[in-house]
C-alpha cells in the first residue's frame, strides 16, 4: 500500500535582509503517512514543525521557499503544483486547524456561510442540501442544536466551540489528511479531552490521517501512532510512539521524556541544560550537543548521520549509531 | 525624583544614539532629511562665525534691494542681495536660522513636555483626572491654533521667549492625546502590575515605568512638531506679532519682502520661504524615518 | 502550632455589571470568588488548580491586593490584611511578590536588569547603593544566573532566562510568600523543568511559601505540597498532592483526573463523562454550582451549597456524595 504522504529531504528556507541570511527552517526532512494514520510532530519553538506543515499545505510566508527535496501525496509530488492547484488540494484533500480559533475564522461572517464555504465552491452544493450539509458537519463535531447556532457569529461562542467550528470546516472537504497545529493549546484541560476524543472518533468515522504539531508529549501519547521529534529543524528521531517512548534512542528524546511531570510523581525532574538554538546560529556538528549529557568529541565537527533501528525507526545521533542495529532492534518492543 | 527625569531622558538620548549607531552602515540613514539638517544647525549654532554681517546694521556703502551677486546690478559684498535697509539678506537668513532652530526647538520641547505630562496622567490615574485633561484638550483642540497664537501673543506682547511659550501651549494637545493612549495600553502591562504590587508609588510608577516606555513616541511627535512650530514661528512673524523686529526671522523677512514681488525683487522672500520649506520638509521626513525605525524595533523589545 | 503565613476566610469577590451609558444601572454581578478558605503554611506550596472562570486569577488578585474583596478576611501571619495601611501595609507588599505567566511583559524594557531586581529594595528599604547591588548578585546567583547579566537589558534574554529574572525580582526583600501565576506555561518544555527545580531549590534554601497557580495538573502536582481545586469561584476540593491524585473525592476532581494528558502511550484513561463547558459566572447554578455537569447530580445538589468538610484528616471536600 502507497503512503498517504511521502515527505522527502524537504528543505525550507527563509531569507531576510535582503537575501543575505538564510535560516534553514526545515532542513532535510523525511518522513511517510499512511492512510487513517496518525502522525506526532513534536519540538520546541523554532524547531520547524509548523514550517514543516506549511510548507505541505502550500501556506508558506513571502519569505520563505521550499529549497529541495519532495511531497509526495496521492501518488502527486506537491511541491511542484502551482498556487491554483495548491488551492484546490487545500479545499478537498488536506485540511488545517490552528491553534487560534479566532484567527481561523472570521469575526465578521455567521457560523454557517463559514462552514459551509469549502461545500458552496469545491463541491457546488446550494440552497436547501448546502444547509443540510452545513449541519450534518455541525451534527459530526457535536455542536449542540446546530439549526440554532449556525446563525451565530464566532465572537458569540466559547473556545471550545470555536476549535469545533474549525474543526467542522476542515472535515467539509472531506479530506483525507488533517493537519493540527496545536489545536487545544488555548483550551482548558477538560474541554481539550473533549476535544481529543472528538478528533479520535473522527478518525474512526472517517479514516483520516492526522499530523499531529505539538510541543506536548502528553497529546502525542494519547493521539498518535507514531511521532516525529524534531530539532533545530531536523527530524532527530521517529518511529511508533512506544518505542520512543519505552526506548528512545535519541538524547533531546530521552530528555524530553525525562523532563515531562507525571501525574501524582514528585520524582526530580531532568532539566535539559541551555535554552533550544537559534536558527541563525547554529553550532557546527549536531545542533543538539551543546545541551547534550552524551556527547561525544566528534559530536561537534560532524553531523550525524541516520541511524536506522527497525523498519520505522530512525535517529540521527553518533552515540545512539554505536549501538549494533539488529541489537537495538531485538531491544524494542513492536 | 529628578534623578528618575535624567534617567529617562539618558535612555531616550540612549535609544537615539542606539537607533541612529545601528543603521550607521550608511544603509538605512536618512541621507536626504540630515542633508539638510545637519547643515540647518551648524549654521543656526555657529550663525556669528559665519554670517558676513551684522544682521541689524545696514551693510556700509550698499544700496538698498540689491540682487544677489549673480544677477545684474548685484555684487559679491551682499551675495545674496540687501533689504530695504540695506542689510545683507544672507546674513539675516543665517541669524534667521538661529531664530527658527531655537523657537522650533524649545517651542517643542515645551509643548512636549507639558503634552506628555498630562497625557501620562491622564492615561495612569484615570477616574475624574482623566476625564477633566481630555475636556480640556477637547476644547483646546478646538481653538484655531494659528489664530489663538495670535491672540495670546497681542495680550502678552511679542518677545521670543513669550512666543516659545505660546507656541508651546498651542501645541501641546497632540502630545496629550496620543501619550495617553499609548498610556492605557501601558498600564496593562505586567511591568507595571508588577511594580504596583510591589508597592510603588504612582509618581515612581509614572517616571520609571512609563515615562520611558512613552519617549519613543514623544520623540517622535517631536521630530514631527518642530516643523509645524517653525511654520507657525513664521506665520506669527509674518503678521507681525512674532519675534519683533529688528531681530531677523524668515516670518518677517517673508512679509517684509512681500511688497517688493510686485516689483521683481524676488530674493527677499524666496531665500526664507525656501529656507521655511527645506526645514520643515527635512524634519517631517526625519519624523518619518525615526517613527519606522523606533517602531519595529520596540516590538521587538 | 505555627501561624500560617496566608490564610483567608470565606474570601468572596463580586464584580458589578452595569448597562453603559449616562445611568449605568446595574444588571448583575459576576460572582468571580465566592467563599474561599485556605491557609498556607511556611515553607510550603499550595497548588491552586482550575480551568477558565474559576478564580483562580481573582483570588490571586484579592491576596496581591490588586482587587478588594467583597467579603471575608485575609491573614498574613496572623495580621488582617485588609485593615493594613501605611508602613504595615508596605511591610505586607514587601513580604509577599508575584510571578507572572508572560516572561516578555514582566520586565521593564527600558530598566536594566539590575534596577528591575533592586526596584523592591529602592521601593521598602534605604540601603546603599554598593548594598543593593550585592543583594542583587545575591538574588541573581540564587535564580542560577551570573551576577555580571546585572547590566544587561530584558530583551537580551530568552523567556526562560526572563523568568529568572523575575523569579530573583520577588525574592529580593526577604519574601515570605510568592505568588507564582502560571509561571512556566509560556516557556518551552525543555526549559520548565529547569525553572520548576529552580523553584523548589529555593524553597528548601530559603524556606518562601509559594501559591502556585497552573491548569496543569500533572506539573502542579510536582511542585505543590497541597493542592486546591476550583471550579467557578467555589473551592470544592483541598488535599495533599500524591492523595488528591490517587484519590480524588469531588466529581470534578475526577474529571480533570480523566482529561490529564498521559504520560505513556499505554496509559488508558476511561473517557471522559462530563460534558459542556463551564456556565457562565453571572449567572452560576444554583446550589453546588457544578451539579449541571456532574455525573452524580442529585437533586439536593440544585438546591443546597456544599460545605467543605474534612472526609480524612487534611483532605476537604465540598460534595454533598460525602456529608
Amino acid at each position: 500500500m502507497a503512503p498517504l504522504l511521502e515527505v522527502s529531504d524537504l528543505r525550507t528556507h527563509f531569507s531576510s535582509f535582503g537575501g543575505t541570511r538564510v535560516i534553514k527552517a526545515v532542513d532535510g526532512i523525511s518522513f511517510t503517512l499512511n492512510e487513517g494514520e496518525t502522525l506526532g510532530l513534536i519540538g520546541e519553538s523554532g524547531c520547524g514543525k509548523t514550517t514543516t506543515c506549511l510548507s505541505i499545505v502550500g501556506l508558506l510566508p513571502p519569505a520563505a521557499r521550499i529549497a529541495g527535496g519532495r511531497i509526495t501525496f496521492l501518488g502527486e509530488d506537491l511541491t511542484t503544483k502551482t498556487p491554483r492547484e495548491m488551492r484546490r488540494v487545500r479545499g478537498r484533500s488536506i485540511a488545517m486547524i490552528l491553534q487560534d480559533p479566532m484567527a481561523s475564522l472570521n469575526p465578521l461572517f455567521s457560523i454557517f456561510w463559514q462552514v459551509a464555504e469549502p461545500s458552496y465552491y469545491h463541491q457546488g452544493i446550494r440552497g436547501r442540501s448546502l444547509r443540510e450539509r452545513v449541519r450534518e458537519l455541525l451534527r459530526a463535531v457535536r455542536i449542540p442544536s446546530p439549526a440554532q447556532r449556525m446563525r451565530d457569529y464566532p465572537h458569540q461562542m466559547s473556545g471550545g466551540m470555536r476549535q469545533r467550528i474549525v474543526g467542522a470546516i476542515a472535515l467539509a472537504g472531506g479530506p483525507k489528511l488533517i493537519i493540527a497545529d496545536e489545536p487545544t493549546t488555548n483550551l482548558d484541560v477538560t474541554i481539550q479531552a473533549q476535544y481529543l476524543d472528538l478528533l479520535k472518533d473522527i478518525q474512526n468515522e472517517t479514516g483520516v490521517a492526522i499530523i499531529f504539531v505539538t510541543h506536548n508529549l502528553g497529546i502525542v501519547a494519547r493521539m498518535c501512532d507514531r511521532m516525529a521529534v524534531m530539532y533545530a529543524g531536523k527530524i532527530v528521531e521517529h518511529g511508533t510512539v512506544r518505542n520512543l517512548f519505552d526506548a528512545p534512542r535519541h538524547p533531546y528524546t530521552r530528555a524530553l521524556l525525562g523532563s515531562i511531570t507525571r501525574l501524582g510523581s514528585k520524582a526530580p525532574l531532568y532539566a535539559i541544560p541551555g535554552q533550544p538554538p537559534n536558527l541563525a546560529r547554529l553550532p557546527a556538528g549536531c545542533a543538539f550537543h551543546p545541551r547534550c549529557p552524551d556527547a561525544m568529541p566528534h559530536c561537534a565537527t560532524q553531523e550525524p548521520a541516520e541511524t536506522r533501528f527497525g523498519p520505522d525507526w530512525t535517529a540521527r545521533c553518533w552515540l545512539a549509531a554505536t549501538q549494533p542495529a539488529k541489537e537495538a532492534y531485538d531491544n524494542a518492543s513492536t | 525624583m529628578s534623578t528618575s527625569i535624567i534617567q529617562s531622558t539618558k535612555s531616550a538620548a540612549r535609544t537615539l544614539s542606539y537607533a541612529l549607531n545601528r543603521f550607521r552602515v550608511g544603509r538605512d540613514l536618512p541621507l536626504l532629511p540630515l542633508a539638510i539638517l545637519v547643515p540647518f544647525v551648524l549654521i543656526a549654532v555657529f550663525a556669528n562665525v559665519i554670517a558676513p554681517y551684522d544682521p541689524i546694521e545696514p551693510i556700509p556703502g550698499a544700496k538698498v534691494f540689491e540682487p544677489p551677486f549673480w544677477a545684474p546690478g548685484g555684487s559679491v559684498r551682499a551675495l545674496l542681495g540687501t533689504d530695504y535697509q540695506s542689510r545683507d539678506v544672507l546674513s539675516r537668513l543665517i541669524f534667521g536660522a538661529r531664530v527658527s532652530l531655537i523657537v522650533g526647538v524649545t517651542g517643542t520641547i515645551v509643548a512636549g513636555g507639558i503634552g506628555t505630562a498630562l497625557g501620562m496622567l491622564a492615561g495612569y490615574i484615570g477616574g475624574w483626572v482623566d476625564q477633566a485633561i481630555m475636556r480640556v484638550t477637547d476644547a483646546w483642540l478646538a481653538l484655531p491654533a494659528i489664530v489663538f497664537a495670535i491672540f495670546l501673543a497681542t495680550m502678552v506682547g511679542p518677545s521670543m521667549w513669550n512666543i516659545i511659550v505660546i507656541l508651546g501651549l498651542v501645541y501641546w494637545t497632540r502630545y496629550a492625546r496620543v501619550i495617553r493612549g499609548e498610556v492605557l495600553s501601558l498600564r496593562e502591562r505586567e511591568f507595571v502590575k508588577l511594580a504596583e504590587i510591589a508597592g510603588a508609588s504612582r509618581t515612581r510608577v509614572i517616571l520609571r515605568h512609563i515615562l520611558p516606555n512613552v519617549m519613543n513616541s514623544t520623540m517622535v511627535l517631536a521630530s514631527l512638531t518642530i516643523g509645524v512650530v517653525i511654520i507657525a514661528e513664521a506665520s506669527l512673524s509674518f503678521l507681525g506679532v512674532g519675534v519683533p523686529p529688528p531681530q531677523p526671522a524668515w516670518g518677517s523677512m517673508l512679509a517684509d519682502g512681500r511688497s517688493m514681488l510686485m516689483v521683481g525683487d524676488w530674493w527677499l522672500t524666496i531665500f526664507p520661504g525656501l529656507g521655511i520649506l527645506l526645514v520643515v520638509l527635512a524634519t517631517q521626513l526625519f519624523g518619518d524615518w525615526l517613527r519606522i525605525r523606533l517602531d519595529p524595533q520596540q516590538r521587538n523589545l | 502550632m505555627t501561624t500560617p503565613v496566608l490564610e483567608v476566610q470565606g474570601l468572596q469577590k463580586y464584580f458589578p455589571v452595569s448597562t453603559g451609558g449616562l445611568l449605568h444601572r446595574r444588571t448583575g454581578w459576576v460572582k468571580a470568588v465566592e467563599s474561599v478558605d485556605f491557609a498556607i503554611m511556611p515553607g510550603e506550596t499550595l497548588g491552586l488548580i482550575g480551568e477558565s472562570g474559576c478564580g483562580k486569577t481573582t483570588t490571586a488578585k484579592l491576596i496581591l491586593l490588586q482587587e478588594r474583596p467583597t467579603a471575608g478576611s485575609i491573614r498574613f501571619a496572623g495580621e488582617d490584611v485588609l485593615a493594613l495601611r501605611g508602613d504595615a501595609l508596605m511591610g505586607y507588599r514587601r513580604s509577599v511578590q508575584v510571578v507572572f505567566q508572560d516572561p516578555y511583559s514582566s520586565l521593564s524594557p527600558r530598566m536594566r536588569v539590575r534596577d528591575i531586581i533592586s526596584e523592591p529594595l529602592e521601593i521598602h528599604t534605604n540601603l546603599a547603593r554598593q548594598s543593593m547591588r550585592d543583594r542583587v548578585a545575591e538574588a541573581l546567583l540564587l535564580v542560577g544566573m551570573q551576577p555580571d547579566v546585572a547590566d544587561l537589558f530584558p530583551h537580551e534574554f530568552s523567556g526562560g532566562q526572563r523568568q529568572r529574572i523575575a523569579i530573583a525580582r520577588a525574592l529580593v526583600t526577604d519574601t515570605r510568600l510568592i505568588v507564582l501565576d502560571e509561571p512556566v506555561s509560556a516557556l518551552d518544555v525543555s526549559i520548565r523543568a529547569q525553572i520548576m527545580n529552580q523553584l523548589e531549590h529555593l524553597q528548601s534554601t530559603l524556606g518562601v511559601s509559594y501559591l502556585f497557580i497552573g491548569h496543569d495538573l500533572a506539573g502542579v502536582a510536582h511542585i505543590s505540597h497541597r493542592i486546591a481545586v476550583m471550579y467557578l469561584g467555589q473551592l470544592v476540593e483541598i488535599a495533599e498532592a500524591t492523595e488528591l491524585c490517587a484519590r480524588p473525592l469531588h466529581p470534578y476532581t475526577q474529571a480533570l483526573l480523566i482529561a490529564a494528558l498521559p504520560a505513556h502511550p499505554d496509559d488508558t484513561r476511561e473517557r471522559l463523562t462530563i460534558s459542556g463547558e463551564v456556565p457562565s459566572a453571572l449567572a452560576p447554578p444554583t446550589g453546588c454550582r457544578f451539579h449541571t455537569r456532574c455525573p452524580h447530580a442529585m437533586p439536593r445538589c440544585a438546591e443546597e451549597v456544599p460545605v467543605r468538610k474534612d472526609v480524612t484528616p487534611d483532605h476537604s471536600v465540598a460534595c454533598h456524595l460525602y456529608t
